[in-house]
């Protein structure tokens, strides 16, 4: 468990955080640019000295400022990769990755070349760091703080840097590093569709404060995010394990609560456990079992909540065997049809409007 | 080197020694200097910075009598120095080598101050999560990176010392064999009857290694930069 409370000021701005998350697991931190992350990412790994709070991580205390507990930086034992990678310039790629392994005190569970392995930088070892992309750099960035043996693995926007084909290209090695070992990481991004990707938990800050905390598919359903991340990326984060695959239209059926869900099977086999993201615009809400439609995907269910949305827009939520699903429609649409909560209705999703994504966290 | 006379050789090699002791004496206090006054905000950061500076303004002269009034037989660290440890400055190459560090010292730590600012602190941070600590950081981090400004500032510091004239020659006076350097066999020549032709030769011998210096230093720095991909 990373318990953190943590205050400080800085000028005008000030801090106030508290979350926690249970580990291992991949913690987002989610908020704006200037919200306050990065000031955090530096109270967490001891670059910046707090005002008051506590930070304990799996039984340790690594600040207590009313104990006057404050372990150091150098002995916190927590992995950074920065946005910058921070590669030592003077260093070839192999040094950078065995500097902190050189000064690690903790028990080593990742091996040297168990890193280079997962993080495919065998080629790249003897290269001079303004050799490599900005992708590779990231790369050694993560490969060079995970063999530090670290007790939590810190990225602070470690893509922001990056053009959206090297965020392409980074980002499997993210989530292979969160499915094959069992470290906690905390991972800070302005970006959702990262944190969608690669987040077990999500915690929400806005101007210096934290405004909601939990896992993400709880997360995925609160108005708080919503207000963050516009309107149009609203939508439910279903999780479930691929129970067979239709051979003749390579279509997956996924386990969502009591239901099936299916999507394109993207290659995954079965068995896999994925991710899925129901836009609630992509949702189409009717009170009757409708004929005659291409829509694969036609989940019964209950109206649980009617919110008004942004514009002309409301937000129905619907309880289908247990998974919450959101479906965003006009004002009008809710009044034609009387939609009411408690009102029986089919969740229509067209399966070509949802991508399942590996997710398989400490396996 | 038939083409200069012996003590025209004396004169070029104690020259060289004293130049190179004077940056090797110099090159540690300059290090820490150019990091404290970068790094460190303090009370009389300004007047520290100002005296280090001193030698630049001051004339030389003035600043081997300085030290002629501290280092001197008489003098309050002079005099501690000779008797506990029974070491005499004045007179002395080591004296010579001492002035030439005083008068230098602001070239090396402007050279290296400027490669320090252009040092990416977060390099040092990233150092600090990977376990590194204070000392650590500076000797595998800060110290490397610094390389360029230490290489220019000792080869500059070293080019200038070999031409040191007015402290030495104060602080030291012109003994041949121990404390007449380049300069002063140069001034010397220039004082006797006949001695225009052996001025001459150690205006060129002082030329070519002024510009040698400077030509190295560039040279150093490029291949440095080059290393760092800067």
């Amino acid at each position: 468990m990373l318990s953190v409370n943590v205050q400080k000021r800085r000028g005008v701005f000030s801090l106030d955080a508290q979350f926690e998350l249970p580990t291992p697991g991949v913690l987002a931190l989610f908020g704006r640019s200037g919200c306050g992350k990065s000031t955090l990412v530096e109270l967490l790994a001891g670059l910046l000295d707090a005002d008051s709070g506590r930070i304990s991580l799996d039984g340790t205390v690594l600040l207590d400022k009313t104990l006057g507990t404050d372990i150091p930086a150098e002995r916190r034992r927590i992995g950074c990769v920065f946005q910058d990678a921070r590669l030592f310039p003077h260093l070839r790629v192999g040094a950078n990755l065995r500097y902190g392994a050189h000064r690690s005190t903790g028990k080593p569970y990742v091996n040297f070349d168990a890193v280079i392995a997962l993080l495919g930088l065998a080629p790249l070892l003897s290269r001079r760091c303004h050799q490599l992309s900005g992708g590779e750099r990231q790369r050694v960035a993560i490969g060079r703080a995970l063999l530090s043996q670290p007790r939590l693995l810190l990225l602070d926007e470690p893509l922001a840097a990056l053009d959206s084909a090297r965020r392409d290209e980074v980002l499997p090695y993210l989530e292979v590093l969160r499915d094959q070992l069992t470290i906690p990481m905390v991972y800070v991004s302005h970006q959702f569709d990262e944190v969608l990707r690669l987040a077990t938990h999500l915690v929400l800050i806005d101007a210096g404060k934290t405004l909601a905390q939990g896992d993400i598919g709880a997360m995925s359903l609160r108005s708080e995010l919503r207000e963050i991340i516009g309107p149009e990326a609203v939508g439910s984060i279903l999780e479930g394990e691929i129970q067979s695959i239709d051979g003749l239209s390579g279509l997956a059926s996924v386990a969502i609560g009591s239901g099936i869900l299916k999507v394109q099977s993207d290659g995954h086999a079965v068995g896999a456990k994925l991710r899925v993201q129901i836009l609630a615009r992509d949702v189409i809400v009717a009170t009757r079992e409708p004929e005659y439609l291409s829509v694969r995907n036609m989940l019964h269910g209950k109206v649980t909540a009617i919110a008004r949305d942004t514009g002309e827009a409301d937000l129905v939520s619907m309880d289908v065997g247990g998974a919450v699903i959101m479906a965003r429609i006009t004002h009008a649409a809710t009044r034609d049809l009387g939609l009411a909560p408690g009102d029986a209705a089919w969740a229509l999703i067209k399966a070509v409007s949802m991508r399942g994504r590996l997710f398989n966290p400490g396996a | 080197m038939t083409w200069l006379s012996p003590s025209e050789i004396d004169a070029l090699t104690l020259s060289l020694a004293v130049a190179s002791r004077s940056v090797l004496w110099g090159l540690p206090p300059a290090v820490f200097m150019a990091w404290l006054l970068t790094r460190r905000r303090f009370l009389g950061h300004a007047a520290l910075d100002a005296l280090v500076h001193l030698p630049l303004v001051l004339p030389p002269v003035a600043v081997g009598y300085l030290l002629l009034l501290i280092f001197g037989t008489q003098g309050p660290v002079g005099g501690w120095l000779l008797r506990s440890l029974d070491i005499r400055l004045i007179f002395t190459r080591n004296g010579a080598a001492l002035a030439t560090a005083v008068m230098s010292f602001p070239l090396m730590v402007r050279a290296m101050r400027i490669s320090l600012e252009t040092i990416d602190r977060g390099l040092e941070d990233a150092a600090r999560t990977l376990g590194a600590g204070p000392l650590d950081r500076f000797a595998t981090v800060t110290l490397p990176l610094m390389l360029p400004g230490i290489i220019a500032g000792a080869i500059t510091a070293f080019a200038a010392g070999l031409g040191e004239f007015g402290a030495v020659i104060t602080f030291v006076a012109n003994i041949p064999g121990e404390t007449r350097t380049l300069p002063l066999a140069l001034y010397t020549a220039l004082q006797s009857p006949g001695g225009d032709a052996g001025a001459a030769r150690l205006a060129i011998v002082s030329l070519s290694l002024g510009l040698g210096g400077l030509l190295l230093s560039e040279w150093f720095s490029r291949r440095v930069r080059r290393m760092l991909g800067r």
